[in-house]
């Protein structure tokens, strides 16, 4: 990959913004632990985000859309590129300068039975980062958490209770709950529903949504579930072993899908009336391992239009026009 | 403004209706545990033993105060000799008849009586009484090394665990170093030097018990860190870390109590086997001296005179039953606890 150019003119009104955003993790080391094979999760991502905005991340499981949202947290370090949050770029800062930041950028689990520690009870568990970060002075931390849990739909004698005793629904709220015990203004929610049944999906995307309208909250919804991503994002990303294939609003992206991915993924969507007949683009073959990938353009094994060039050169990642950018050689 | 007023409605449904689970109380994980604990007959048995024991070494002395720990029964008896020599001097015959009166000035070795419950031991103490006090140090002694060997294991296998790499290798080698170390061996010498030093007999035994707690917590210490590396990547671990949680209270405040269960157990069965260790030590003369008591120097007992092996079975095999209620009791309450904290038990 070229040299990132790092610049300190960041977008004013994005309140996240990465840019060339690369993650490798070290599969095998020598002895003196020179890395000789690496497993590239994250491959160039770039995005802006303005604050209130939902941006939804789709693709296939193992595409790194999980590390992709972790490293925007810096739970993992990234590898190259920068990430900009309000204005800061937090690339490099060390775990005391970020314990500031943490406070302001939240995650909401996949799994809600191994996120919340089982030995706390669910007061203990929303008002001990209410008090680590001294959001409201020690008298009325249990106020605001009981406010708080109102507001997430929790009921006030939950307080006392352990996450044991809980529902997966009710145990997600939990979660959100804690994630927004510390008043952030950007929320990673890493596949939150997909743990959840159907009907439970629906309240918990209804509570984010409700939750976003009154706190003015910037999401990056992971999911693999497309009507889902369609009705909570305002924009969306499609990413697939690692990189981002195509970036654009929602309204660009269903209307006009660019890459042949996001085309044989939309085509995918189940409808609910059986008489419909579903074109679908099927791809051939299986997503090719992160730790070895394709040459050229990453998706030309399973391409159904893949040319010469597609299997040699890497596909520039360009816009199309209103902020709708797409990775591919037969764009033109 | 027109936020708070939504709540306030909402905690007003909240109270109109009573919904169901608000009547069903269900219990938490301690409670649960505690209540799986009682219902095994052998925990409640091991309970009864140590509470028993307990009250003997440190209600007892108090109770019964007619003998002292190194106080010798001086009341003494009077043993007669006879004896009958003849003498042949010039022919004639001299018959001589001797009778000799020896007071002994220690009442040693008399068999079970209402003055002594358990008689009394080769020197002449009281060997109920040292009984109570021997409790004491043996208690005392395991209480005070067992926790220092959680504190020491905590900390180090909490540190080992969570940082992992380099941290986590000099800590482990380290646990490796001393599990080689022959630990009677050592203690051979460093009782020889404390008998060199001269240092005061009741404290020598808290200088070795020192001494085992540190070459006893790299057990512990492996445990903790083996807990440690499988809940620290735990999903709730990382939400801790998202949270910007500094790196002592992640191990102390979320990893730690997790580890708990397995802790109790451990240090359950530990203070049985520490019990052991001081009756052994005392046994051969390492631990606790003469003229003080404990479990262990009352059987060394039998080492002065085969005859007391044999005869006055009083002198050294009470002390035996208390060390082996003791390890028991401790074991069984140990074994309760490891059922009672399984997670995958039925209520």
């Amino acid at each position: 990959m070229s040299e990132e150019i790092k610049s300190n003119d960041f977008d004013p009104e994005a309140i996240l913004e990465v840019r060339n955003l690369r993650k490798c993790f070290p599969l095998k080391k020598t002895v003196t632990g020179k890395v000789t094979q690496e497993l590239i999760a994250v491959d160039n991502v770039s995005f802006k985000l303005k604050a209130g905005e939902t941006l939804g991340i789709v693709g296939e499981s193992g595409c790194g859309k999980t590390t992709l949202g972790r490293t925007i947290l810096k739970l993992h370090a990234a590898t190259g590129g920068q990430i900009i949050f309000d204005g800061k770029d937090i690339t490099n800062y060390n775990s005391k300068q970020m314990r500031d930041i943490r406070k302001e950028m939240q995650i909401i689990f996949q799994d809600p039975y191994s996120s919340l520690p089982p030995r706390s009870t669910v007061g203990g568990i929303l008002s001990e980062p209410v008090e680590v970060h001294n959001i409201v002075p020690k008298d009325k931390v249990k106020d605001y958490v009981l406010d708080l849990m109102t507001k997430c739909g929790l009921r006030d004698y939950y307080y006392e209770r352990y996450p044991h005793e809980f529902s997966g629904g009710q145990r997600q709220r939990i979660c959100i709950a804690r994630a927004l015990s510390v008043k952030p203004k950007l929320v990673i929610c890493d596949e939150p529903v997909s743990a959840l049944d159907v009907s439970i999906q629906a309240q918990i995307i209804n509570l984010l949504k409700q939750l976003q309208n009154e706190l003015n909250l910037t999401y990056v919804f992971i999911s693999h579930d497309l009507s889902v991503v369609k009705f909570i994002s305002d924009k969306i990303g499609v990413m697939y072993l690692g990189s981002m294939v195509e970036f654009g609003s929602k309204k660009d992206i269903f209307a006009n899908p660019l890459h042949p991915y996001t085309k044989a993924l939309f085509s995918a969507i189940p409808h609910p009336d059986p008489k419909v007949k579903m074109n679908r683009i099927i791809l051939k073959g299986d997503i090719p391992s992160p730790a070895n990938p394709p040459k050229g353009c990453r998706f030309h094994t399973r391409c159904p239009n893949a040319t010469d060039i597609c299997r040699e050169v890497a596909p520039e990642y360009k816009d199309y026009g209103n902020g709708h950018c797409a990775a591919c050689h037969l764009l033109g | 403004m027109e936020e708070q007023i939504k709540n306030k409605d909402i905690s007003k449904e909240n109270e109109t209706e009573v919904p169901l689970d608000k009547t069903v109380r269900l219990m938490s994980p301690t409670r649960m545990v505690v209540r799986r604990f009682f219902r095994s007959k052998l925990s409640i048995i091991g309970l009864i033993m140590v509470i028993s024991l307990f009250l003997f070494s440190f209600v007892g002395p108090i109770v019964y105060s007619e003998w002292g720990e190194i106080e010798l029964d001086e009341s003494g008896k009077t043993e007669y000799s006879a004896s009958v020599t003849t003498y042949t001097v010039n022919g004639r015959e001299y018959i001589v008849r001797q009778t000799t009166e020896k007071s002994l000035k220690d009442n040693f070795l008399a068999p079970p009586s209402a003055e002594h419950p358990l008689g009394t031991d080769n020197e002449g103490y009281d060997i109920f009484v040292r009984l109570m006090y021997g409790g004491r140090i043996s208690l005392i002694v395991s209480f005070i090394a067992v926790f220092l060997i959680t504190i020491l294991g905590v900390i180090m296998g909490g540190i080992a665990g969570f940082f992992g790499g380099a941290v986590d290798n000099i800590i482990m080698r380290l646990c490796d170093i001393l599990i080689c170390l022959p630990g009677i061996p050592i203690l051979l010498i460093i009782s020889t030097i404390l008998d060199a030093s001269e240092i005061d007999a009741k404290y020598r035994i808290y200088l070795l018990m020192i001494y085992l707690t540190f070459i006893s917590w790299p057990g512990t210490a492996r445990l903790v860190r083996g807990q440690i590396l499988s809940l620290r990547e735990q999903e709730y671990m990382v939400a801790a870390e998202a949270m910007g949680y500094s790196a002592p209270r992640k191990i102390f405040k979320h990893l730690v109590p997790n580890v708990m269960p397995q802790l109790i157990v451990q240090m359950s069965l530990s203070l049985g086997s520490m019990i052991l260790y001081e009756a052994t030590l005392s046994y051969l003369n390492l631990g606790v001296k003469a003229p003080y008591a404990a479990w262990g120097t009352m059987i060394n007992i039998i080492s002065t005179n085969p005859d007391i092996l044999q005869n006055h079975l009083n002198v050294w095999v009470p002390a035996g039953i208390c060390i082996v209620i003791a390890v028991l009791g401790f074991n069984f309450i140990g074994d309760g606890l490891r059922d009672a904290l399984d997670p995958k038990a039925r209520r």
